[in-house]
């Protein structure tokens, strides 16, 4: 970077072993990619829920909104809509999205807004110190469920592909060339786009011994064939055993959410008329 | 004669308020004053609405009990409101739907036979009301023309057919009033005089999820026409209809969210986050009686101390609560234009009563509202979001702009956006969060922020606020009291409202709750009225029902 570190001098705080480093350096990878394919980085938001992936927003040097627990979707949504010129990325955690904010996800994958949304999927709660999440095994034994949980995961994949996502895809953080080209790919794809990057959690969830036996990259899967799609993103139930598909999964496309927002600044002699207009019509 | 009240009741669904607001303008054409008093439960069908419109030669802000013209759709109309009639009391009926004394008139056949809908029936009751009271019929046709988009010439042929079936009633004939100086004034409900204050105000996008009173707020403004340039976003929840809200202020939209007490325990989140991060937004929250659910479609005061509390921490917030159109209008404005000079949230709280019922508007009363600049980036770099200054107020940049990195954050945060926990930086930010109130505080000083009507020198005064300022006001000039009515709650204009007070020598304190919620915050300044009055059934005060209240306690 020639006048833009990208990491800033803010303390890290993760902890050794993190896979946020992965993500991190990933991210800063493909913003200097975007910029020198001619992205200026003032365009560029980022938008962070809260947990340890969210730190993000303080580690990167560009704009951010550091928001608060599941609420990452509603303001990226808001800020696309506001500007549709702007890249917009959101880094959030499974707690985050899958949990607390599970709403917003579900409609901002059926909105088809442009922006891109990488979850940071560790399957535990780190920050409030290890509790289960949506995407924890059945069983998991955390400081909320010392019994382990009595409740399966949801695979989120499936649930994107229900919601209408129009880019599906998995990374891992321990394979990092093809998440770095996967994170590239969501960003490019117009509409909204899902990455579910497993992440380890070196303190709370350290299965990297079960993903680096699992995992596969995904090679000759046909991405707009969606009864393929479907027993691609079936084959892991985030549960039992089985292999685990990475690259993308799912793309299709739709018109954009903001594409259906004429944004046009308005115009002062133009809303004074219209005001007058309506005045004149109650009378 | 010097006003009318008219009545007109039916079930649900069979377009009472479009009738109310046919008759409302039809006295508003005349010449009249008009207030509309719309009630209707929290239903789709069945059930009883009514609406009394009540006209007179002077401003009015409220109903009486008794009623002029009573036009009954059913049986319940005349059973439910019996009480309002008196021995001029003109009633015209639908003779297909129940047998009365008075004028009746089959609705149902003439509909049928002029090939109508239905929903014409409610022409044909008003164009009866038309004849009984020698209103030209010149006059109802041109307010079917402006209110009947679809299937107007079938309406003019029931209107026809009934305005020729109903001989005048002599002793009821309306008047026209001399014609008004100024014109005829346009009439609507709060809801749309707040929404055209906030548009006048530059909004630029509004974010809502449906909830009375606040919903034709939301409706208002996504049918607006395409060259008033606003996004109307309807979003999933009230949660994300204020955090969609806050990206809209990061990028520099100048935005308003709508909600009454339910939704806004939901935005409450957010709110503080608006808060912390220092993003403007008006909240325009309609109160309607609760807890919880509550009575959905009715009225009150009781979001006072939540508007003020709302959302943990410590911030500064502006918090008005308007009484009238001409209040509404102005403080729309204000509040955008403030929030966004000290990027701070914004309550614009008001209730049914104000929000949907209809009133005459004078954009002439309206004083000149003072120019508010909000503080913009110099393009001097390196830029912090939350640069220290002396008013608390940093300089606003939004995303795209050169060089500058936006980082707003709702954890304790450095000038930069970045999260902090070290002491000193925390309350440098904390004193930053309040310090931006005295500037706030200041501005006011030089805006109508307490309202004083009825008879300024009367030593017994009816101090109020929010929509009850409306019957308030007309008591006090009928019995000779003062008026005042804090318009501003936070920051609480204590000086101002002391002022007001000078020479009090009774207060009697009037609100719609059941705890006194003003009341309570005057004791927090030592305002310490000598009686008060709280009705909280959810209807608004009949005019005569809060005088015989007033003259109980004085």
């Amino acid at each position: 970077m020639n006048d833009r570190q990208l990491i800033t001098d803010t303390q890290n705080t993760w902890c050794p072993g993190c896979g946020n480093f992965t993500i991190q350096h990933s991210l800063k990878a493909v913003l200097q990619d975007l910029e020198k394919a001619g992205t200026s980085l003032d365009d560029v938001v980022l938008v962070t829920g809260i947990g340890c992936h969210a730190k993000m927003a303080d580690y990167l040097d560009i704009n951010s909104f550091y928001s608060i627990h599941g609420r990452t979707l509603p303001v990226a949504t808001a800020i696309k809509l506001a500007n549709p010129a702007l890249t917009v990325i959101v880094c959030a955690g499974d707690g985050d999205a899958y949990a607390e904010g599970l709403d917003h996800l579900i409609f901002a994958a059926k909105r088809n807004v442009d922006i891109t949304l990488f979850i940071h999927n560790n399957r535990v709660y780190g920050l409030t110190t290890g509790q289960y999440t949506p995407t924890s095994p059945i069983g998991f034994k955390g400081r909320s469920t010392p019994q382990g949980t009595p409740e399966y995961p949801i695979n989120p994949l499936e649930l994107m592909f229900a919601s209408g996502a129009t880019f599906i895809a998995r990374g891992y953080s321990r394979r990092q060339p093809l998440l770095k080209k996967t994170m590239a790919e969501a960003i490019r794809h117009k509409g909204f786009s899902f990455v579910d990057i497993l992440q380890i959690c070196a303190t709370y969830f350290d299965v990297h011994d079960v993903y680096d036996k699992y995992v596969y990259e995904l090679a000759g899967h046909d991405t707009h064939d969606p009864a393929k799609v479907m027993q691609k993103i079936t084959e892991w139930d985030y549960n039992n055993p089985a292999p685990i598909g990475l690259g993308t999964f799912f793309e299709k496309d739709l018109p954009t959410f903001e594409s259906r927002f004429p944004v046009q600044p308005a115009v002062p002699g133009d809303r004074k008329e219209m005001i007058r207009k309506i005045l004149d019509s109650s009378r | 004669m010097a006003e009318y009240s008219i009545l007109i009741g039916g079930r649900a669904g069979e377009g009472l308020n479009k009738a109310g607001i046919m008759l409302a303008r039809i006295m508003n054409g005349l010449g009249y004053r008009v207030f509309m008093y719309y009630d209707y439960p929290s239903l789709i069908r069945g059930g009883h609405n009514f609406s009394i419109i009540r006209a007179a030669p002077h401003r009015i802000f409220s109903h009486r009990t008794g009623v002029d013209f009573l036009l009954a759709m059913n049986r319940d109309t005349l059973d439910l409101h019996a009480h309002r009639k008196g021995p001029g009391t003109v009633v015209v009926f639908n003779s297909d739907a129940v047998k009365a004394e008075g004028i009746g008139l089959p609705l149902a056949q003439i509909a049928k036979e002029e090939g109508a809908p239905d929903i014409a029936r409610n022409t044909g009751i008003v164009a009866g009301f038309c004849a009984a009271a020698g209103v030209p019929f010149g006059v109802l046709e041109a307010t079917l023309r402006k209110e009947i988009p679809r299937g107007l010439e079938s309406n003019l042929g029931v209107a026809k057919r009934a305005f020729s079936e109903v001989t005048p009633v002599p002793a009821s004939r309306i008047e026209p009033p001399p014609p008004p100086v100024g014109g005829i004034l346009p009439f609507m409900t709060g809801n749309e005089a707040a929404g055209l204050g906030l548009l006048a105000g530059g909004l630029q996008a509004y974010v809502a999820y449906p909830m009375t009173p606040t919903s034709n707020l939301l409706h208002f403004m996504a049918g607006l026409p395409a060259e008033s340039h606003l996004t109307v976003v309807h979003p999933e929840n009230e949660i994300a209809v204020m955090l969609m809200a806050l990206g809209f202020a990061y990028t520099g939209k100048r935005v308003a969210v709508g909600t009454s007490g339910g939704g806004f325990c939901l935005m409450t989140e957010g709110f503080s986050l608006a808060g912390m991060a220092e993003l403007p937004v008006v909240v325009m929250l309609g109160q309607r009686p609760g807890p919880s659910t509550g009575l959905p479609t009715y009225s009150c005061q009781t979001e006072l101390h939540f508007a003020a509390n709302a959302g943990q921490g410590e911030f500064t917030r502006f918090v008005v609560a308007p009484g009238d159109l001409e209040q509404a209008w102005y403080w729309a404005q204000a509040a955008l234009s403030l929030s966004w000079r000290y990027q701070v949230p914004s309550i614009f709280l008001y209730d049914k009563n104000l929000a949907e019922h209809g009133y005459n508007l004078d954009t002439g009363l309206v004083p000149p509202l003072p120019g508010f600049p909000a503080g913009t980036w110099d393009g001097s770099l390196p830029y912090h979001r939350y640069a220290i200054t002396g008013s608390g107020v940093s300089p606003l940049a939004f995303p795209s702009a050169k060089g500058a990195v936006v980082k707003v954050n709702g954890y304790a945060h450095d000038e930069s956006g970045t999260t902090t926990e070290e002491p000193g930086t925390v309350n440098r930010i904390q004193e930053k969060l309040l310090r931006k109130g005295e500037g706030l505080a200041s501005d006011l000083d030089g805006m109508p922020v307490v309202a004083a009507g009825g008879v300024k020198v009367s030593g017994d005064v009816l101090l109020t606020w929010g929509s009850t300022a409306g019957p308030c006001r007309e008591v006090g000039d009928s019995l000779g009291l003062r008026v005042v009515q804090p318009v501003v709650l936070c920051p609480f204009p204590e000086k101002r409202l002391k002022d007001a007070l000078a020479g009090a020598r009774r207060v009697v304190v009037v609100e719609q709750n059941a705890t006194g919620q003003l009341e309570k915050l005057l004791a927090g300044y030592s305002i310490l009225p000598d009686a008060r009055i709280r009705k909280y059934d959810g209807r608004p005060f009949a005019l005569d029902e809060l005088e015989a209240q007033v003259r109980e306690v004085l």
